[in-house]
């Protein structure tokens, strides 16, 4: 991959790419490191290789949820993203019913959703009860397909399904571990590229198109990468549980944190946390499915976030004591009373 | 599987085929919990897409997962789980979003986004850790109809109606609260306390339709019937008459097709109620259309 020109001002941009290499570079310098030290045990178990792909790829993929989770977030477009781990499933499964590989179906029709949810978005916003019928169908097509996969000749051993939902990141083989290291790679160097513009985009639309912001182009763009970032991730933890790799880190760090960039990467470096850490436990405790673990550090996270935000809230009456109190004597605010 | 040789098929005699279906006694209590619950899911369904909480709906459904999963973990039975997590889910929905203080959406968001993914973790933790179990966990995500016992029936049933009563005694509130929060709370409508309620009754609900469509399908009898019959008319009481009648015609075409194929019965589930939604907002279209043009087609002529 050929570095993209960074335009003037942006200065996040070079650096980070030599930052997220220097990352891959680090995880090896570590694995190799720890073969003497007190961590052998971790060490030893770096040496088989169904571990080794599932650090590289994950902590790619990782790498890719938290920088894109991160204006998912931003951009209040959870939903869309629960919505296409949907269409993973249904995508993946349609795909092994055909015959055809996992991948194509997977990252066909996620992109191919991401990009027509991003043309309907700018047309109106569709209510919830119509995003939820569409959603409940193309999980119950999903249900179909898993049922000729598995009654066919070819699914015989049924697991495909399994996988598919709860994801097998210890089940990559090296290739597979290849493709999803290039493809998170590509997205991580995407969303640093358009990272500047589409964060001013993402703040004051109408301001960002005044000053000759591409402001629809970015939103294509941007939904593309998720549709994309959804396909690498549910083979990392699976269709079901990626909306939490998207949404965990990056509510995390918003909580920690309010300048957009520090955000940004502390998003990203609490899914390559939580990714790491899941993948030890996982696998020193073998009855555990990796994405339990994975999800279960991320929530933890958020969760931390909260406790110390929230005893900061009180320890000092900032921003928020306004709205609060207007919450709780909502009756005797209002003037009709 | 569930095509032996054994004469079953579906022939051109309406009336056979029905005989067929409701010869054997698990399809007979099939039947009975598909109409217990389609009741029970419209009714509380047409109050849900009124009020909006099709997101809530969805996060209690999918929490009911793991409750059934980790019931069945300990060894009891998944329907105690079923209702145990939704409602417990509900509790904590209504209670909890008010004090991590509303204002940003896009942080609460994040959190049932947060907490859906945990929720389904946990699930495939309690199933991968009861072991070897694939056949079970497909029917928790995607819905089973065999093996519902008559006990089950019986629980469904007294849920169903304690439920439907305690909607009875608080629809009026409801509706008012739904339809016009400030006015109703100046009345002395007390809306926190009707809205807890309300998202309690939902749990029950949601919990009771994930036995039948799995835990993942549950929106196609909450969202689907009701989304259709507000799309007829916009009479309350109209519309909610028709969101019953939706969700039995769906639940019970979906039982028959199923047992006359070997395909999933989620999967039908949805498909007739995904058709009824999208008819009814093209009939609706092309009735605006059409007077439209009408009135449009009028000063011309003149």
């Amino acid at each position: 991959m050929t570095p993209a020109p960074a335009p003037p001002g942006l200065t996040h941009g070079p650096l980070a790419g030599v930052a997220h290499r220097a990352l891959i570079g680090v995880l090896h310098g570590v694995f190799t490191g720890l073969a003497n030290g007190p961590f052998s045990g971790i060490a030893n178990a770096l040496g088989q290789p169904f571990l080794r792909y599932a650090f590289i790829a994950g902590t790619a993929i990782a790498a890719a949820s938290g920088l894109v989770g991160y204006f998912v977030v931003l951009r209040s477009q959870v939903f869309t993203g629960d919505a296409l781990s949907h269409v993973a499933f249904t995508g993946a499964l349609a795909a092994l019913a055909a015959g055809t590989s996992l991948l194509i179906g997977l990252y066909g029709a996620c992109v191919a959703v991401a990009l027509a949810m991003a043309a309907l978005g700018a047309r109106g916003r569709a209510d919830d009860a119509a995003i939820g019928s569409v959603f409940a169908w193309v999980l119950g097509l999903g249900a179909l397909f898993l049922t000729i996969y598995t009654t066919s000749a070819r699914g015989a051993n049924g697991t495909s399904g399994v996988s598919v939902l709860f994801g097998t990141i210890f089940g990559l083989s090296g290739t597979q571990a290849v493709t999803d290291t290039a493809v998170s790679a590509a997205v991580c160097a995407a969303i640093i590229v358009i990272g500047r513009p589409l964060l001013f985009a993402s703040i004051d639309e109408a301001v960002a198109s005044a000053s000759r912001v591409p402001v629809r182009t970015l939103g294509f763009v941007f939904l593309g990468l998720v549709g994309v970032t959804a396909a690498a991730a549910t083979q990392a933890v699976g269709a079901l549980l990626l909306l939490g790799l998207l949404a965990a880190p990056a509510g995390t760090a918003q909580r920690l944190t309010a300048r957009p960039f520090r955000a940004m990467w502390l998003s990203a470096g609490i899914a390559i946390g939580s990714m790491w850490a899941g993948l030890l436990i996982a696998y020193a405790a073998p009855r555990i499915p990796p994405s339990f673990p994975i999800l279960a550090v991320a929530t933890g996270c958020y969760l931390g976030a909260f406790a110390i935000t929230r005893r900061g809230a009180l320890a000092g009456p900032g921003r928020r004591a306004p709205a609060g109190s207007d919450d709780v004597r909502g009756e005797r605010v209002n003037p009709l009373g | 599987m569930l095509a032996p040789a054994s004469g079953i098929g579906l022939s051109w005699n309406i009336a056979s085929d029905i005989r067929e279906l409701l010869a054997y006694q698990f399809m007979v209590n099939a039947f009975r919990a598909g109409t217990i619950v389609a009741v029970a899911a419209g009714a509380l369904g047409w109050f849900m897409v009124l009020r909006r909480q099709a997101f809530a709906g969805h996060t209690l459904a999918i929490v009911s997962f793991p409750g059934a999963a980790g019931a069945i973990l300990l060894g009891v039975s998944a329907t105690a789980g079923y209702f145990t997590a939704a409602i417990a889910a509900a509790l904590v929905i209504a209670f909890v979003p008010r004090s991590l203080g509303g204002r940003a959406a896009s942080s609460e968001s994040a959190v049932i986004g947060t907490v859906q993914a945990f929720a389904l973790a946990c699930g495939a933790l309690f199933v991968s850790l009861y072991g070897g179990f694939l056949n079970g966990l497909t029917s928790l995500l995607f819905g089973t109809f065999l093996g519902i016992s008559a006990s089950q029936v019986l629980t469904l049933l007294v849920v169903a109606a304690v439920a439907l009563a305690v909607l009875a005694v608080i629809a009026r509130p409801l509706f008012f609260a739904t339809v016009d929060p400030d006015v109703a709370r100046v009345r002395g409508v007390p809306v926190r306390l009707v809205s807890a309620v309300f998202l309690v009754l939902l749990g029950a609900a949601a919990a009771e339709v994930s036995q039948i469509t799995g835990a993942l399908l549950v929106f196609a009898l909450l969202v689907m019937p009701a989304a259709a019959a507000q799309q007829l008319t916009a009479r309350p009481a109209v519309s909610f008459v028709i969101t019953i009648g939706l969700g039995l015609v769906i639940v019970w075409l979906g039982l028959g097709a199923a047992y006359f194929s070997v395909y999933p019965v989620g999967f039908f589930i949805t498909t007739f109620g995904f058709a009824a939604y999208v008819l009814a907002t093209a009939g609706r279209v092309a009735v605006a259309a059409a007077r439209r043009r009408g009135k449009l087609a009028d000063p011309v002529i003149a």
